[in-house]
């Protein structure tokens, strides 16, 4: 379809756009969309006296009508939405101020720093959920034993089984683990601010904190956005650090359970619970939605009145 | 350049997969599908030998998936047509619902099936006990692993009723060198499957109880099915600092280190504990409620083996679950394996003590299998799971006993009408 | 003076945060690589402590080498990262830069339609994936990962090019079409080389998940010839819950690997993100 368009301008290469296109495309369609919009597809069935048969929007009323449904997809997009709003408040304010006193020139030892940091995101969460569970177990007393040292055990509590911490802990392991993207990203948007500009700045006074500020920020701005919106699009598919840290159930209490793991038990099953492809798709299908709505005022409501900078 | 060399790695990847088809024509294998992970070894080492010795024509593939997901990726396999030739099964309704898709083979006629009793055949039968789709391969049985030398140095006996238990319990804490239980909330069937239904057939009379619940003759609200979670509810202030973030794996170390006196346990965990433990092991079984009560244990049908009804190899498979359903397989499983139980019906000699310890308690207690399996975990909310959550709500004391049993069973009347299945 | 003071005051203030977050964010890996050196009892009794010659042990790590063929699942995952990552870089350059640099009818609408991957689980995919793969014979292949990880990449390595291509100056694609140069020409040589920082982001997006992917390898290939590193950890975590010499033993060499192929191309990578910048 794009090769067929005609360009009034360029009328003698529209045919590279198709080759360009092409191997992306055709990978992308068939091993991406055709068995995703075939899973999305069967958000419109269900079975029927044996056979699945084409319901409309039954499973969505089963989703928003019956209480249970209701009850278990409102708790998920809550701890969604919360586990969401811990990472735009804790992963980014410090992915900024990280990458902001590493640019700085003159400091020493910052190529050490910046490996270090970014260590946890090369982890696999088999690895992530492990440790963590263990630092954090109140058994073996690695999290209690560092508390004492510095005299603050009283604070210690067995987060991973409260109902009310359960959520937050693991936002702050994503987060760990996590933060490394926005410091390299932002960084690279901090030094690629040409030097003209800090100078002019300096020689105008203004300097330190002030100058980040009233500068840098902002011309970093296009950036801290594209990591927000692929921050939210990772945080509403999360599944795999709650999956391995609580089980697929979520515990305690379905505390911890976010649209990704109700999707997993719903439409695979979990245990003695027979998956629901139907109900699973449903699930699947609002997800989607979700998402798209936030992209969407990204895309059209945020971007394109952001001012992007040309050096 | 790069898509061209992935196209030869795709049609190498054909190429190969043709070549390999006239060599399985002379030697069949068998790959087996499981979530015994932990049996790796075993099978490896001891069952497929055993088995290739006998018939070197097949070759057998123990290819185990963990626990967590084994039921989602057999099936995505099954319905992709990828799955092992073998497949083990879970007991009742998440095989049986295997077998309604056409995904299990029917084994009714298969030769070994002769071996089992109705009973042991019942957890992978229709309801109608017509056909048969898996042969049972093993039981397990619950109660309670002790650490022997702390209760020898302690002076402690064996409890038999919930009240010495208790004792015990009381007795352990203040001596403050153990901490009394090894149990924890946040893996969740923890607290159903080694607490709720480990210590509540006492209360509600094992198959009599289970099979009124199915009829609607009893409720979860019952004082008999409440009972069981109050005594639940108290395990918590005997159990370890923070146990309600403690894991399975946390539990099992906690005991096998010597740092946990009692373990509620599955026979599944004897030959792990055997290996790891340096001091004596004792069992004994889930305390009655009063003196002069019978006593009830759950005696699990837990695994059964079947045939994908996919499966292009279906005679090696059929020759090869002849063997499983063996007494030679049985003898050389339940060693193996002790804690678990074969279920065929010739007698097997067992050399583990605490493997022998469990058994013998089928002789004085009547025998029932865990209350949410048959039937009752055929709908959504499914049962087991909640009866998890909700026990595991009680240990951790986020739920009161009558709350956990009230949201239970409104979980199974949403869609439970008793003779819904006749 | 006052000026040099604070100065020293604000490196040393500098010098102190970043200590104290590369501390967090290499403690766990401590926790890790210490303890799988240590006897069973030792791990659970001082879990902090460094090996000592009372407590060292090997024991974890003989276990692991006689049950798992980890050097295997090593040359797996590297083949399957690598090769999924060139494709995922080439196609979603090129696709982003039909997006970015060419006007015509559709362009918005296929836009949209590429990034719509990037808001969907492919997970949910998983069945008729498997019916693709069965019916090309690709079962337990690594071509089978590879072609779901390179669709998985594409939307997000879309998205993220062609952001950053439109930021190429116009200028310079004009001078070399003056210069006669094809289009393919002007791809390769003019504007792949500018892209080299937003090719190193994309790199390290797509290349942790494809790594660290557990969902896959477990439908796809878990033979034990196309066995990956992580679904091989897993399966060891899985078969030795309790036995945790053998797990931090087996998670150590899961590590290490990835942290010396990191450390490698750290450099590399923090060049290629920073090379648009100092000019």
């Amino acid at each position: 379809m794009a090769a067929a368009a005609p360009d009034e301008h360029k009328p003698a290469r529209r045919w590279h756009i198709a080759v360009f296109l092409a191997p992306a495309v055709l990978v992308y369609t068939a091993i991406m969309i055709i068995p995703l919009f075939s899973t999305l597809v069967q958000s419109l069935f269900g079975p029927e006296g044996g056979q699945r048969v084409f319901v409309g929007l039954r499973n969505f009323q089963t989703l928003f009508g019956d209480p249970r449904w209701a009850a278990s997809f409102w708790n998920a997009l809550w701890n969604n939405t919360w586990f969401f709003i811990i990472h735009m408040l804790v992963q980014n304010p410090v992915g900024v101020l990280l990458a902001a006193i590493l640019s700085n020139p003159s400091l020493r030892l910052r190529g050490f720093y910046r490996t270090a940091i970014f260590v946890p995101t090369i982890l696999s969460f088999v690895i992530v959920g492990f440790v963590w569970k263990l630092i954090l177990s109140p058994l073996w007393g690695v999290a209690p034993n560092m508390l004492d040292a510095i005299g603050l055990k009283h604070l210690f509590a067995p987060w991973l089984g409260q109902e009310g911490a359960a959520l937050t802990t693991l936002a702050l392991v994503s987060v760990w683990q996590f933060v490394g993207i926005p410091m390299m990203l932002i960084y690279a948007a901090l030094l690629s601010i040409p030097d003209e500009v800090i100078e002019a700045a300096e020689i105008d006074g203004v300097t330190g904190a002030k100058q980040f500020f009233k500068i840098q920020l902002p011309l970093i701005l296009p950036t801290i956005g594209i990591i927000s919106i692929l921050t939210f699009v990772g945080n509403f598919n999360a599944f795999d650090l709650i999956y391995v840290s609580q089980g697929a159930q979520a515990g305690p209490n379905g505390a911890t359970d976010i649209l990704g793991t109700l999707l997993y038990r719903t439409f695979f099953g979990f245990q003695l619970q027979q998956g629901d492809p139907n109900m699973g798709a449903a699930i699947a299908t609002m997800m989607f939605l979700i998402i798209l709505v936030g992209v969407s005022i990204y895309l059209f409501g945020i971007q394109s009145r952001m001012r992007r900078y040309q050096f | 350049m790069i898509s061209k060399s992935r196209l030869m790695s795709a049609s190498a990847g054909l190429v190969l997969a043709l070549a390999a088809t006239p060599l399985m024509a002379q030697q069949t294998t068998l790959v087996i599908e499981s979530w015994r992970n932990d049996d790796l070894t075993i099978w490896q080492q001891t069952l497929i030998p055993a088995f290739e010795a006998q018939h070197p024509d097949i070759k057998l593939q123990f290819q185990p998936t963990a626990p967590t997901e084994y039921n989602a990726a057999l099936n995505a396999k099954l319905e992709a047509g990828s799955a092992g030739d073998i497949i083990t099964c879970r007991p009742f309704d998440a095989s049986l619902a295997l077998f309604e898709d056409g995904a299990l083979a029917d084994l009714t006629d298969l030769e070994g099936m002769g071996n089992f009793s109705d009973v042991a055949k019942s957890a992978w039968s229709t309801d109608d006990g017509a056909q048969t789709f898996c042969v049972p391969m093993a039981s397990v049985i619950h109660g309670f692993i002790y650490n022997a030398d702390a209760f020898a140095e302690l002076g402690l006996e064996e409890p038999t009723t919930t009240d010495e238990f208790f004792a015990v319990l009381d007795a352990i804490k203040e001596d403050g060198t153990y901490i009394p239980l090894a149990i924890g909330a946040v893996d969740q069937w923890e607290a159903a499957s080694m607490g709720y239904h480990n210590i509540g057939p006492a209360y509600w009379h094992g198959e009599d109880g289970r099979l009124a619940l199915i009829a609607g003759d009893a409720k979860f609200t019952d004082e008999e099915w409440v009972e069981p979670l109050r005594v639940l509810a108290r395990w918590g202030e005997y159990a370890g600092d923070g146990y309600q973030a403690q894991t399975y794996p946390d539990s099992q170390n906690l005991f096998t280190l010597g740092r946990a006196a009692i373990f509620p346990a599955g026979s599944w965990e004897i030959s792990l504990f055997e290996e790891q433990a340096d001091f004596a092991l004792g069992a004994f079984p889930p305390p009655i409620p009063a003196a002069g009560d019978t006593c009830y244990i759950s005696d699990h049908t837990d695994i059964g083996i079947g045939l994908n009804a996919a499966s292009t190899n279906a005679e090696a498979g059929r020759t090869f679950l002849n063997w499983v359903a063996s007494s030679e397989f049985a003898e050389l499983y339940s060693n193996a394996l002790p804690g678990f139980f074969a279920l065929s019906n010739g007698a097997v000699t067992l050399e583990n003590p605490v493997a022998n310890e469990f058994v013998s308690w089928r002789e004085n207690c009547e025998s029932t299998i865990r209350p949410t399996y048959q039937i009752l975990s055929r709908g959504t909310p499914n049962l087991e799971n909640d009866n998890w959550l909700h026990a595991s709500n009680v240990l951790s004391g986020a739920e009161t006993p009558e709350q956990a049993a009230e949201a239970i069973q409104a979980g199974l009347d949403s869609w439970y009408t008793p003779g819904m299945y006749e | 003076m006052t000026a040099a003071r604070s100065s020293l005051a604000r490196s040393v203030a500098a010098h102190a945060i970043l200590i104290a977050y590369t501390l967090i964010a290499l403690f766990p890996v401590f926790v890790i690589v210490v303890n799988a050196f240590k006897a069973r009892r030792d791990i659970f009794n001082t879990p902090l402590a460094l090996p000592t010659p009372e407590s060292f042990s090997l024991v974890g790590f003989e276990t692991v080498t006689s049950q798992g063929n980890f050097l295997l699942y090593f040359q797996n995952s590297l083949i399957v990262t690598v090769v999924a990552l060139a494709c995922v870089l080439l196609f979603g350059a090129m696709a982003a830069f039909a997006l970015s640099e060419y006007r015509f009818r559709g362009n918005t609408l296929m836009g949209l339609y590429l990034a719509l991957g990037i808001m969907i689980p492919i997970r949910l995919g998983t069945v008729a994936i498997l019916q693709i793969m069965v019916a090309s014979g690709l079962v337990n292949t690594l071509t089978a990962l590879i072609l779901v990880y390179t669709a998985q990449g594409l939307p997000l390595a879309i998205f993220i090019l062609s952001e950053f291509m439109r930021s190429v100056s116009d200028d310079l694609k004009n001078a070399g079409r003056v210069d006669g140069l094809s289009e393919y020409r002007i791809f390769f040589t003019l504007v792949l080389p500018l892209v080299r920082p937003a090719l190193a982001t994309v790199a390290v997006f797509t290349m942790i998940p494809i790594w660290n992917d557990l969902w896959f390898p477990l439908i796809l290939a878990p033979a034990e010839s196309t066995k990956t590193v992580t679904l091989g950890a897993q399966m060891f975590i899985g078969q030795f819950v309790t036995n945790w010499n053998a797990v931090l033993a087996a998670l150590t060499l899961a590590i290490v690997p990835v942290l010396v192929l990191y450390l490698i191309f750290s450099r590399q990578l923090i060049r290629g993100i920073t090379s648009g910048a100092v000019k």
